[in-house]
């Protein structure tokens, strides 16, 4: 099958402002396809391109097989589209909100009943449809927005940030909905902050000022992490490490990560040896262990690296 | 012991919903202090009644050794508040937006370039005065908003979600800056979703329905739940509280 998007060499600029440059990219039919990178990235203008809302400068999209510029009507009726702002309606119930996308995406009366029920099931809101939008918890609502991208059967989904500000409850509970969606047969691509959340994507983009810094499926990337990873910790206190301090000799970095202190070298090194270079710098380091590199350290080496050149 | 926040049995109903339920904790001087909890748990309702914007049912707190329910405006006066949603004036440069913060917050004029002075100079921020504050980068609006915060020299500052979806290096910057602020002897009192953040602080509170189901240091919560991470503690701590 052919993949649900296609991007190639895009580039898009707001007056003198890059916002992507030069990224390609390929997303399989049901995959869950992460976009991770800061505020200023360039995640939410390549999701408004891909759901034909922005156009591109330079390069092609197609999803599902259209071109984003030709065939945008067919497109949009297609996919499902859940921005950073979803907007609900406050006043209106969980089932009225439902109702209202469903006029909107011409779902026909006949289908309406059977597809709300089973959203409501399958976002565990039933129990709340006749409740107003506006008196909906975090996690609700960002369910409620999702229910309404799905209201017409899309066949691809883009989600911008859909877990900003959700509590990790219901953050999990969320990303256990994708899962059933993905495996719906339904393709998705998601952007997100949270380093944890995108250990759980098919493949990833990690985007940094406009371009694609690396790309693959997690476990890939991480296998390619080039340095020996050490995280040192105390069983009583919080270890931390100020922005400017140096690092030891023989380290590429060093950085607070979890209560703890990561400190990637440039070399294999026994655990002792890392204890006595890491000690005078950190007194309080009890504890010292080879870890393995999750997204975070890759983030953080990515940007590092970045900020050298 | 001296603390900064100091609340016993802190109670708010509405209607017959109570939205936060006899809550008891002590924030020390200079503590950083995490106040955490699922959406909906009362976070908002205790921190509104900390900062003096809400009066509660029942119950008792000081905030900076003045009591919330009768010197609220004392209070006010000695907090600072930041968060991720809170604006300062895009369109305006810098230098005019400290001095409108520290204007509002009723720095005389004398005491006002003083404080811009030495707030700029720890922040580093002291380049940037002449920019216009909507163009700066996220890290540079954050230190803006800090700088702000603490002009008035508020012995607490409240940290309201206070970086939502920034990029890991100036994740670590800002707490950097915070720790420094801790370390000088301002309390933190920050919430988050965000459990890296959460690592940073000396203790943290974990609201469950309107009562605090746990309050320890991160390392002692993941051992007593037997985690290695602070979210899988969390999880642990909520649903085992909600069933």
């Amino acid at each position: 099958m052919e993949p649900s998007v296609i991007i190639t060499d895009l580039h898009k600029s707001y007056g003198d402002q890059i916002a992507l440059s030069g990224v390609s990219l390929s997303v399989p039919h049901g995959c869950l396809y992460g976009l991770i990178g800061a505020d200023g990235a360039g995640k939410s203008t390549l999701l408004r391109i891909c759901t034909t809302l922005v156009a591109p400068d330079k390069g092609s999209v197609t999803v599902l097989g259209l071109d984003v510029i030709k065939k945008y009507q067919e497109i949009r009726t297609m996919i499902g589209y859940m921005p950073q702002k979803f907007s609900l309606y406050q006043d209106l119930s969980v089932r009225e909100n439902m109702q209202f996308f469903a006029d909107l995406f011409g779902v026909k009366q006949q289908e309406r009943e059977e597809r709300m029920k089973r959203l409501l099931e399958f976002s565990r809101l039933a129990p709340f449809q006749d409740r107003r939008a506006r008196n909906l918890s975090g996690g609700m609502k960002q369910k409620l927005a999702l229910s309404c991208t799905l209201i017409h059967t899309p066949k691809v989904l883009f989600l911008d940030e859909p877990t900003t500000g959700v509590d990790p409850v219901s953050r999990r509970e969320f990303w256990t909905i994708l899962d059933e969606l993905k495996k719906g047969g339904i393709t998705i691509m998601v952007s997100t902050p949270y380093m944890d959340e995108a250990h759980l994507c098919d493949e990833l983009l990690f985007l940094h000022h406009g371009k694609a810094v690396r790309q693959g499926k997690p476990d890939t990337l991480l296998n390619a992490y080039p340095y020996p990873l050490y995280r040192i910790t105390s069983e009583t206190a919080t270890l931390t490490v100020a922005q400017n301090s140096p690092v030891p000799q023989g380290a590429v970095l060093m950085y607070p990560e979890g209560g703890g202190v990561h400190v990637a070298m440039k070399t294999e090194m026994s655990d002792r040896d890392v204890m006595s270079l890491v000690k005078p710098l950190i007194p309080r380091a009890e504890r010292v262990e080879r870890c393995k590199p999750k997204i975070e350290d890759l983030f953080v080496l990515l940007l590092s690296e970045g900020k050298e050149n | 012991m001296n603390y900064s926040i100091e609340t016993s049995d802190l109670t708010k109903t509405f209607g017959s919903y109570t939205a936060v339920d006899h809550i008891t904790v002590g924030v020390r001087k200079g503590e950083i202090f995490g106040f955490l909890g699922a959406n909906g748990a009362g976070k908002t309702t205790a921190i509104r009644m900390l900062c003096g914007l809400l009066s509660p049912t029942s119950g008792s707190g000081h905030v900076a050794g003045f009591d919330i329910m009768k010197q609220t405006a004392k209070i006010r006066s000695r907090i600072g508040y930041m968060s991720q949603k809170f604006s300062l004036y895009p369109d305006l440069t810098v230098i005019n937006n400290l001095k409108l913060f520290g204007q509002l917050y009723g720095l005389s004029k004398k005491d006002l370039h003083g404080r811009i002075d030495e707030m700029s100079e720890f922040l580093g921020i002291k380049d940037l005065f002449a920019r216009v504050t909507g163009a700066l980068p996220w890290g540079w609006q954050q230190r803006l908003s800090l700088a702000c915060a603490n002009l008035h020299s508020p012995e607490i500052l409240f940290l309201d979600e206070p970086t939502g979806s920034v990029d890991p290096l100036s994740r670590r910057n800002f707490w950097d800056l915070i720790q420094n602020l801790s370390a000088l002897g301002t309390t933190i009192f920050v919430t988050t979703h965000h459990m890296d953040e959460a690592e940073y602080c000396h203790r943290i509170s974990i609201m469950i329905a309107g009562k605090i189901a746990a309050i320890d240091s991160p390392q002692q919560l993941k051992r007593q739940n037997n985690c290695n991470t602070l979210l899988d503690a969390f999880l642990k701590i909520v649903e085992g509280g909600q069933s």
